[in-house]
């Protein structure tokens, strides 16, 4: 068994909200659990299933996807494109037989700093509940 | 053809920044250093006090030079506040600009966990690593430059988007105005006073009204709104909604062939109109017309038809005659315009005091909003500034205030945050009750007094000294006696610790301020974000209070947080000096982190086309038979949409390719701490 008390999760965030949110988790000193690393992007849209799915071949053991709020999108619609990727992800991770739930669309907006630490909490949870991604016992 | 490759060897330059204690306090930054020497492709790592700091600017520059870098990390804040900074070191250092990535190990690493200093070092490295593996693959690139249109939209003409209209006009920028109501002045044109100088508001007000309807360089739409936005900074396309307002000025009338006519304000057409409706500028309390004037100011002088409860008799068609300047089958128009920078000065409403159901507004007659007040005691108003009270007529005696209604409220009804000025405006309300009705006593229900600006705190001495009375408590209830229509006010005089029942003739309840009904689509349309409480988003709460992350609008005035009228003048100059800035500099640069198609991979299926929000893609034919995508550097603003779904990988994002955050992936998953 791999460690289970350190999971490892790949967080995608969008530059204009949740990026923001979580840097104003920061300037608040909202403490929360370490084990998401971040990886920025200007929007969800550009999110492609590839990395989803390349972070998962990879030997995450969850991926996060963070983005505006519906209608609040930096570039419109992005976040929409986005979230119908993620639904057609999380049909694909089920039909390898992995659990759906590690890979997670949040909404996080730039004012949303406790939020960002709550959602931190929940996947981290989430993760340690499902414990180690099985992709990664197979491609060991 | 794009570029898709890094023809240099990479060598990377790592920069610590030990943020004083910030981060070090929480992140082992020597043993960040030593690890970062050990991650591929790093040829140079040093660790300094403050990286952001010109000693510390200078190791950068210096390194770049004498360990021949191709690129540099710096690991500090967050890149949302020093990118701009360590992207010119990097440059003067002879790099292009965008061969820098940074490590957030303090907003998102010591921070966040302050306490865990073995688990914050981890995830530093972690950090390091993904964007040494970005800044191996980052390419050279150019700012694009865009000009700027000569032009500026404000949106709201209270006092702080005229203030800003007035000062782009003076700074020789044509300026549009729009304003949704029939006049311009907003919410200041319904006040009596302003505190603490005791100026009448419309005395000072309508000269500016009158300047802003005056000024060449103002194009002023009013009973307009904003009806769609496209662009960028630089070059918003910007399509008003002008309301059918029924009514024609003379310029109108003038351009439609009917010479000499147009409204010009006689008001004849008011009195045959048979229609009754409650005045909103009065709060209600006055009748209007279906054709009305707005307030017996309004700039510009026009009548208005509310075509809602207008039943199309003709009487003041009939009456207005050759002026011809009423046209009941007059439909909304559309019109464009293009400007560079855009103010959102789009104000405030009162917050719905009846859903606090125990302070009795709009089940007791005689509890009224302080905005209703200063209708009730403005020479102007529904009584001509005679206060009386609703229920009879008759002048009250014991009139109470209370404060705080619905602000500092943590119940989920009410409002949390402070709406700022009702204390000061409460404290002149009992300063006019003092000087016109004599005999008569205020009484101020408070939780503090919040007298915080110039002139304030001796403002409220006054009161105090003029005979006010100050009772620190929140009111718990208010009944009413149902003979005398008098009201019980409950409340806990927190001084004396005792509970009390105080009769009173008349309530004011100083009603909390929230965001303006049109907020939440008017920011949509522009792109701004809100915060908690639904005001519009400053771009950083201290350095940057006027800017939004949408480049090129700003804001102005309550819109933004609860402010009184000093201070949403002074926001007001603040945007608009912000806005005519790239308007005077001519042009601006946008990040290029456009979209570009690779050719030889597009397959020209053409499913891109339709996701990109802004049109920026098109198909052209390249030869015989083949088409390929084509995209329009200025209209595309780098989201990376059609990047994420290109069936063919054809599409190569600048600054966010899909090598570039493979590698992130990689570098965090594969190349992790052992």
């Amino acid at each position: 068994m791999a460690d289970v008390k350190k999971p490892k999760i790949l967080g995608i965030l969008c530059n204009w909200c949740s990026y923001a949110g979580a840097d104003l988790a920061g300037s608040a000193r909202t403490q929360y659990p370490p084990d998401v690393r971040v990886v920025r992007v200007m929007c969800t849209g550009r999110v492609d299933p590839l990395f989803i799915m390349k972070a998962f071949t990879d030997g995450a053991d969850g991926v996060l996807v963070s983005g505006c709020h519906f209608g609040d999108c930096h570039y419109l619609e992005g976040n929409y494109k986005s979230a119908k990727r993620m639904f057609l992800m999380k049909s694909l991770l089920k039909g390898i037989g992995m659990e759906d739930k590690r890979l997670r669309m949040t909404f996080v907006s730039a004012s949303e700093g406790a939020k960002w630490a709550k959602v931190i909490e929940d996947v981290v949870n989430t993760i340690n509940e499902l414990g180690p991604s099985p992709l990664k016992e197979m491609t060991k | 053809m794009v570029d898709t490759t890094s023809t240099k060897k990479p060598r990377i330059g790592v920069f610590v920044c030990h943020c004083g204690t910030n981060i070090a306090g929480s992140i082992d930054v020597k043993g960040l250093v030593e690890y970062a020497k050990t991650v591929p492709n790093v040829a140079f790592a040093q660790d300094y006090q403050y990286v952001c700091s010109t000693p510390g600017q200078k190791i950068i520059t210096d390194a770049i030079e004498k360990e021949k870098l191709t690129g540099t990390v710096v690991a500090a804040c967050s890149p949302r506040l020093h990118e701009p900074t360590f992207r010119t070191a990097t440059k003067e250092g002879g790099l292009n600009q965008f061969r820098f990535e940074m490590a957030n190990i303090r907003e998102q690493g010591s921070w966040v966990h302050m306490h865990d200093r073995d688990a914050a070092t981890d995830k530093a490295k972690d950090a390091v690593r993904i964007a040494v593996a970005k800044a191996a693959l980052l390419q050279d690139l150019e700012p694009k430059a865009v000009p700027v249109e000569k032009a500026a939209l404000v949106v709201g003409a209270g006092i702080a988007g005229m203030q800003a209209a007035l000062d782009l006009a003076n700074a020789g920028i044509k300026t549009y105005l729009v304003e949704k109501n029939p006049s311009i002045g907003g919410r200041m044109s319904q006040l009596d006073k302003t505190f603490p100088t005791l100026d009448c508001s419309q005395c000072i007000l309508t000269p500016k009204m009158v300047d802003v309807g005056r000024a060449p360089n103002i194009e002023l739409m009013t009973y307009s709104e904003i009806d769609a936005v496209e662009g960028y900074i630089g070059n918003f396309d910007v399509t008003i909604r002008k309301k059918a307002r029924g009514v024609l000025s003379m310029a109108e009338a003038e351009a439609k062939g009917i010479s000499g006519g147009g409204c010009n304000g006689c008001g004849d057409c008011e009195p045959v109109c048979p229609v009754i409706k409650p005045n909103p500028f009065e709060e209600g309390m006055k009748p209007r017309k279906a054709i009305y004037i707005y307030h017996p100011q309004v700039v510009p002088l026009l009548y208005t038809v509310d075509f809602d409860s207008c039943i199309k008799c003709n009487l003041c068609v009939t009456v207005c005659g050759d002026k011809k300047a009423i046209d009941l089958e007059m439909k909304d128009e559309l019109i464009k315009v293009k400007v560079g920078t855009v103010i959102l000065a789009i104000g405030f409403d009162i917050f719905p005091v009846e859903n606090k159901r125990e302070w009795g507004y709009k089940q007791f007659e005689n509890v009224v909003t302080s905005l209703e007040f200063e209708r009730l005691i403005c020479a102007s108003g529904p009584t001509g500034g005679h206060l009386i009270r609703p229920s009879d007529g008759k002048e009250p005696k014991r009139i109470g205030f209370v404060l705080c209604a619905g602000s500092r409220d943590n119940t989920g009804i009410g409002k949390p945050y402070c709406s700022r000025f009702c204390c000061m405006y409460s404290l002149k309300h009992a300063h006019q009750i003092i000087e016109k009705m004599p005999g008569a006593i205020p009484y101020i229900f408070y939780m503090d007094i919040r007298s915080f600006g110039k002139m304030y705190e001796e403002f409220y001495y006054r009161i105090q000294d003029e005979g006010a009375k100050f009772i620190r408590g929140r009111v718990a209830n208010i009944l009413e006696d149902p003979v005398t229509k008098n009201l019980h006010v409950y409340a806990e005089d927190t001084m004396l610790q005792r509970p009390m029942d105080m009769e009173m003739d008349l309530v004011v309840l100083a009603a909390a301020v929230q965001p303006a009904a049109l907020t939440d689509k008017t920011r949509k349309l522009f792109g701004v974000s809100c915060s908690l409480d639904g005001w519009l988003l400053e771009a950083h709460p201290k350095l940057n209070p006027c800017g939004t992350t949408t480049a090129g609008v700003f804001l102005a005035g309550v819109c933004q947080g609860p402010k009184d009228i000093p201070d949403a003048v002074a926001q007001a100059e603040g945007a608009a000096s912000a806005a005519s800035i790239p308007i005077h500099r001519g042009e601006v640069e946008l990040e290029p982190f456009f979209a570009q198609c690779i050719e030889e991979k597009c397959a020209g299926c053409g499913m891109c086309i339709n996701l990109c929000p802004y049109q920026a893609l098109s198909l052209v034919d390249k030869e015989a038979g083949k088409k390929v995508m084509q995209v329009t550097e200025a209209k595309c603003k780098g989201c990376g949409t059609c990047g994420a779904f290109c069936p063919g990988g054809a599409i190569w994002m600048q600054h966010f390719s899909t090598p570039q955050i493979v590698a992130q992936i990689d570098a965090f998953l594969l190349g992790g701490v052992k």
